[in-house]
């Protein structure tokens, strides 16, 4: 166990995932405190600044999921600061909290990910895109997942089945953003792989996510129970080799460190599709990376002291 | 608390939530408690009910101090003048002070059961002092009837909109129910009959009948006299039970009172009535009660003795008091005068801001609003844009139903914001609504 610090556990924030983060905190801040460390639990609120200038803790675990914690804003915040933190820099938040970036970045890349294409709210009400909505439909087919752009959580997410589910869709995925993707549904397995360590990272044991409804949508997610999390993923060698491969290729094209969760589909031909990539995973009783690091032997308390141990400034 | 500065004090004592004081090394038992993954597999099915929601999630940030939140259901206890206050609180003071601070009985206080009697008698319903169990709010009131009758899938008939605060009761008790719709006058009977009939013929029959005739939460209508005799005489020709919940009935504006429920049915044992003191004198009290037949207060009495014994005795002899020396009405007047110019500002800015295909209920009383927009606006998502980028919020529709109806409805408050407050609320909601709008227009109207 490493020296005990003085951590400061940023949490909450302002987002659609305010509560989100306040649960992955709460397990957060427990093991600090098992591993022997000082923490001072900091809600992000408009004193953020003067707490943090105040509080002088050693280094921050970043726990704020959408919105300021996952877009680089509290990163930049930190880097002004000078107050190491937990995960990935202001620029790797930035290239992973918006899909149309991440996935320009994964096809420069090589790496398979749904086709799709995304639009302004202006775009609809200025320059008239509704009309080449069946444009889109002709090249992406049908059914469509419609999704806010910056959204965690499959908060805002529809899957439109028919033509006349699209507008229905872009009206509500941009409730909860500005942009709206649209993107090719891909049926098959969702499964996702997290990734721990920055010079040479490894891959967690792919974790699957078997839920009843449409999709694994925010009730399924964080409803106990609802989901089932399959951990170690029952995989052929070859697919599981293949998802770390791939999950270990998007965590390094988009310059994470410290840890991360790569969201992918496995189709029913076997073929790997990544659709996002989070630089503040869940760490709720329900979620991905906490039960993938159980697969692989680790205790929660080994994952954040690894994670913490990585702390570090620098874009 | 010593390295953790006030501010954060704040903040954390806002959100609830228990936190490391940074005194010394915490103990083992402190900080495996924090770890509420340990838990999950023990809860209770019935505390585990409560599926996450987004929605939930969103309105935990209608606290935000920018935000304009027309979401509460906060009475207005500012106007409570202070030299009342003082003044009662001395009383209790100087000649209650152990029996205060004192356990009292479950049912209440004597004199209290007494000055509740009065004050529904003013109201022109007759009970007795052993017809009384004190509670704490009405919210216990609630809780202890669901208790008392229903079983897992038991069916509750209660209105769509109902109390958005009773649908967690009804949820953790497993309760199966059945909405039925209101209009500008109230539970539609006709549909209740019906309702009640096709239950019939699967041969099910409803526990409880829960209704809000006076200034509905959320709906904002108050019943008419006839569906008042219709709803008695048909629970009573079914052998239904009525739980009338009446929280609002004082704060009436303008028309005339109309008899209560409990009134009408006129002793025979069909109405369970329930009130509180929260919205005529301070919900921060605690004190409600419930009015009822004898055998089903002692089943309610023993079930508030396993969950809290008593009402706080505090609150109780501050109400005493209160009441031997002054005028409930006025203070109620005071407030009705208050309440009623805002709810005037609410509804001249629902005129000007809102898109001439909504509706919304014109109370005569109560605290809400209740709005309905046209059908291509999901209110979740425009709650979502309108804390986001309009800075203001409301209760969602959805969450005065257990069916998932009630996505394009709303619940504006108008007791807790100043008129300033409520014209620009309404305003932002506005504009948020345009925005969809104009979206959904950029679909030529196929949404």
């Amino acid at each position: 166990m490493s020296s005990p610090q003085r951590v400061a556990v940023l949490k909450g924030g302002q987002s659609l995932e305010r509560e989100v983060s306040l649960r992955s905190a709460a397990n957060v801040e427990a093991a600090l405190q098992r591993l022997g460390h000082e923490v001072i639990s900091v809600d992000a609120d408009a004193s953020l600044v003067r707490t943090l200038r105040a509080e002088r803790p050693d280094v921050v675990f970043v726990a704020i999921h959408g919105k300021s914690g996952e877009d680089g804003t509290v990163q930049e915040i930190l880097e002004i600061l000078n107050i190491p933190y937990t995960g990935s820099g202001v620029l790797a938040c930035v290239r992973s909290m918006n899909k149309v970036i991440t996935k320009a970045i994964f096809t420069q890349a090589g790496i398979p990910t749904p086709p799709a294409c995304a639009f302004g709210e202006d775009a609809f009400r200025e320059l008239g895109v509704a009309d080449a909505l069946g444009d889109v439909e002709e090249r992406l087919g049908l059914p469509l997942v419609v999704k806010p752009a910056k959204q965690g959580s499959a908060i805002g997410i529809t899957i439109a089945r028919a033509h006349e589910d699209v507008p229905r869709g872009i009206m509500s995925a941009l409730s909860y953003d500005d942009q709206v993707m649209l993107e090719q549904f891909i049926p098959g397995r969702e499964i996702a792989v997290s990734v721990l360590g920055t010079v040479d990272p490894i891959a967690l044991p792919a974790v699957e996510a078997v839920f009843s409804g449409d999709f694994y949508d925010f009730e399924s997610r964080y409803t106990p129970g609802m989901t089932e999390l399959v951990a170690p993923a029952d995989l052929s060698d070859a697919l599981t080799a293949e998802v770390s491969r791939v999950a270990l290729q998007c965590y390094e094209a988009i310059g994470l460190r410290g840890f991360g969760r790569v969201d992918m589909i496995i189709d029913e031909d076997d073929q790997v599709w990544v659709l996002e990539i989070n630089p503040i995973p869940g760490m709720t009783d329900t979620s991905l990376l906490p039960k993938a690091a159980q697969a692989a032997g680790m205790s929660f308390d080994d994952v954040i002291e690894r994670v913490l141990g990585e702390a570090a400034l620098g874009i | 608390m010593g390295l953790v500065c006030p501010q954060m004090r704040r903040v954390c004592g806002m959100i609830g939530r228990a936190m490391n004081d940074g005194q010394g090394a915490p103990t083992a038992d402190r900080t495996t408690a924090r770890d509420s993954s340990r838990f999950e597999d023990r809860f209770a099915a019935r505390a585990t009910g409560i599926k996450s929601s987004a929605m939930r999630d969103l309105m935990s940030l209608t606290e935000r101090p920018e935000i304009i939140s027309l979401a509460g259901g906060l009475p207005d206890t500012d106007s409570f003048p202070d030299e009342i206050f003082s003044e009662v609180w001395g009383a209790v003071a100087t000649t209650y002070k152990a029996s205060s601070l004192q356990y009292g009985p479950t049912e209440g206080l004597l004199e209290l059961r007494q000055d509740i009697c009065e004050i529904m008698h003013s109201e022109g319903a007759i009970a007795r002092p052993d017809e009384i169990l004190v509670t704490a709010g009405g919210q216990q009131a609630i809780a202890l009837a669901i208790g008392a009758f229903i079983d897992p899938g038991d069916i509750v008939i209660a209105e769509g909109p109902t109390y958005p605060g009773a649908v967690p009761t009804l949820t953790t008790n497993q309760a199966h129910v059945v909405h039925i719709p209101l209009d500008t006058n109230g539970m539609s009977i006709d549909s209740l009959e019906e309702h009640l009939d096709r239950l019939d013929s699967q041969g099910r029959r409803p526990k409880l009948i829960y209704t809000i005739p006076n200034f509905h939460n959320p709906g904002g209508v108050t019943m008419s006299l006839e569906r008042r005799h219709r709803l008695v005489a048909l629970a009573a020709e079914r052998d239904i039970l009525i739980v009338e919940d009446n929280p609002y009935g004082a704060i009436r504006f303008e028309g005339e009172a109309l008899p209560s429920l409990y009134e009408l049915d006129a002793g025979a044992g069909g109405v369970v009535y329930l009130s509180t003191f929260s919205k005529i004198l301070s919900p921060g009290v605690r004190i409600g009660w419930v009015a009822a037949p004898a055998p089903i207060l002692r089943k309610m009495n023993l079930g508030k003795q396993a969950i809290d014994l008593c009402s706080s005795t505090l609150g109780q002899r501050f109400i005493i008091e209160y009441l031997r020396r002054h005028d409930w009405r006025e203070h109620v007047g005071r407030l009705n005068m208050i309440y009623r110019s805002r709810r005037d500002a609410m509804l001249a800015a629902l005129s000007n801001e809102f898109p001439t295909e909504a509706i919304w209920s014109h109370p005569q009383g109560g605290l809400f609003v209740w709005a309905t927009l046209p059908e291509y606006l999901q209110t979740s998502e425009l709650l979502a844009r309108a804390i986001e980028r309009h800075q203001v919020a409301f209760v969602p529709g959805a969450a005065a139903f257990l069916d998932g109806q009630g996505q394009h409805s709303m619940r504006l408050n108008f007791s807790s914001s100043s008129e300033e407050k409520i014209t620009e609320g309404v305003h932002r909601i506005g504009a948020a609504i345009e925005a969809m709008t104009a979206l959904q227009r950029a679909f030529g109207g196929g949404v």
